[in-house]
């Protein structure tokens, strides 16, 4: 168990932006995202301007563009989403004029509407991106605790932010285990042995959680995680 | 599944924040009573658990694919109130550390998946363990009907929220037929899988299960005798 430690998003690196408290890195992407979500979507150059407070943030922490954009798939499907909305949308139509002599018929409104969509939800995705890349997750954590987020909901996530890697790692062995039995655990008609490998996987980490909860007790644990210095 | 920033607007937004916050405060309440002290690890654990079980993708059709979200599963297996703040952290995890859905639509996120989601689906599960004789046997059942049912409500809940406060000029009906067709088929998948998976901590550690409470039959224990 002792891998896993680090984080996939984490980039190393010693910058203002990564030494910077977490509460207000936490604090100033919240602000920055309801700004970028409260802008109407027609004021194109504030996009622009938020786009370049980002970038030079992002320029700021020295955090390659390049180990970001890859990171930014996620937001994919919802692209996909947007890029339907035109279609479909009511309002005005336009017409494009499309190689073979024909209109691709798109509504106004449903053009607008995905623009916005497309641009607040990948400014959303690269700012979050650039936290999570500049902020290891204890440091977040501790941030949450120092913005008065519930104790117990902050032990809970950094609970399972440690345990995170263990259990896909559990998981990933039984399906290379299953799938040197031939078993793809894509197709549907392995499901069973992949549910069955899920339950068991609720097994495991259901008694490694009791044997984590013994382990605290054992250790003088009354509720509150002991505050740790760095 | 997840909502990014942008696609509802900031009051709609806000008002779900609200929400999510009220429903993960109760959550984190009823889940003490339940867990007691154990809440932290054991909870914690559990979400690591679902956010591994999302990991798997399964088909459903046209290229694309879905993946368990286990609402109704960890309702089942954990109890409501647990499983309704294991999903919440997943989503609280996934959208402060991962970047995995917009930090604006955290509060929709949460309403959506961790309680519509996992209220819908352990309702449905009580409604049709009633229904069903009372045997060890009928809890797989109720759960794959619970998540049958889970998928395409959260789906109609996003259509709510979207009629309200939608950024996009798209007839409601629209959107409504799209959303609940499409989640039905996902629906279909989560519902399968759920099944099995219950069915097999079922066969093996009823006792864990917390929907199957009561009815897990002691195994009497047996002296020979030898004894004497």
């Amino acid at each position: 168990m002792g891998a896993g430690h680090g984080h996939r998003l984490h980039f190393h690196g010693h910058s203002p932006v990564h030494r910077a408290p977490a509460h207000l890195k936490v604090l100033a992407l919240l602000a920055f995202v309801l700004l970028v979500v409260a802008t109407p979507r027609d004021w194109y150059p504030v996009f622009a301007l938020h786009l370049a407070v980002l970038l030079g943030v992002v320029a700021l922490a020295r955090v390659p563009l390049g180990y970001l954009l890859p990171r930014m798939v996620v937001e994919v499907p919802f692209l996909l989403f947007a890029a339907l909305i035109p279609f479909v949308a009511e309002g005005p139509r336009v017409g494009v004029p499309m190689p073979g002599g024909w209109e691709l018929s798109l509504s106004e409104h449903g053009l607008v509407a995905a623009w916005g969509l497309a641009v607040k939800g990948t400014l959303g995705v690269l700012a979050s991106l650039t936290l999570a890349a500049t902020t290891e997750p204890n440091e977040v954590l501790r941030g949450l605790q120092r913005l008065r987020f519930p104790d117990l909901l902050v032990q809970i996530m950094s609970f399972m932010v440690r345990y995170l890697d263990v259990v896909t790692a559990d998981l990933g062995r039984m399906v290379t285990a299953m799938r040197s039995r031939g078993v793809d655990p894509r197709s549907p008609r392995h499901w069973p042995a992949l549910a069955r490998t899920l339950g068991a996987l609720f097994v495991r980490s259901y008694e490694r959680g009791e044997r984590v909860h013994l382990a605290m007790l054992s250790r003088g644990y009354d509720g509150k995680l002991p505050e740790t210095v760095r | 599944m997840h909502v990014p920033d942008g696609f509802l607007d900031a009051p709609t937004s806000v008002a779900t924040g609200v929400i999510a916050a009220a429903g993960v405060g109760v959550a984190l309440r009823r889940a003490r009573a339940e867990l007691d002290d154990r809440t932290a690890p054991m909870a914690g654990l559990v979400a690591a658990f679902v956010f591994a079980g999302q990991m798997i993708n399964f088909p459903v059709g046209a290229g694309t694919s879905g993946h368990l979200l286990g609402g109704a599963l960890a309702a089942v297996l954990v109890g409501p109130w647990t499983g309704m703040l294991c999903i919440s952290v997943v989503l609280l995890v996934q959208g402060l550390f991962m970047a995995d859905g917009g930090l604006t639509a955290l509060g929709t996120n949460i309403t959506l998946m961790g309680i519509v989601g996992v209220v819908v689906g352990y309702a449905v599960f009580r409604l049709v363990l009633v229904v069903l004789p009372r045997k060890l046997g009928s809890v797989p059942v109720a759960a794959a009907v619970g998540a049958l049912v889970s998928v395409p409500a959260a789906a109609t809940a996003f259509t709510l929220l979207f009629a309200i406060g939608g950024t996009a000029d798209v007839a409601t009906g629209k959107v409504l037929a799209a959303m609940v067709g499409w989640h039905l088929v996902i629906g279909v998948g989560e519902a399968i899988v759920t099944g099995l998976v219950i069915s097999a901590v079922v066969a093996s550690r009823p006792d864990l299960v917390h929907g199957a409470r009561g009815l897990a039959t002691r195994t009497p224990l047996v002296t020979s005798e030898l004894a004497s």
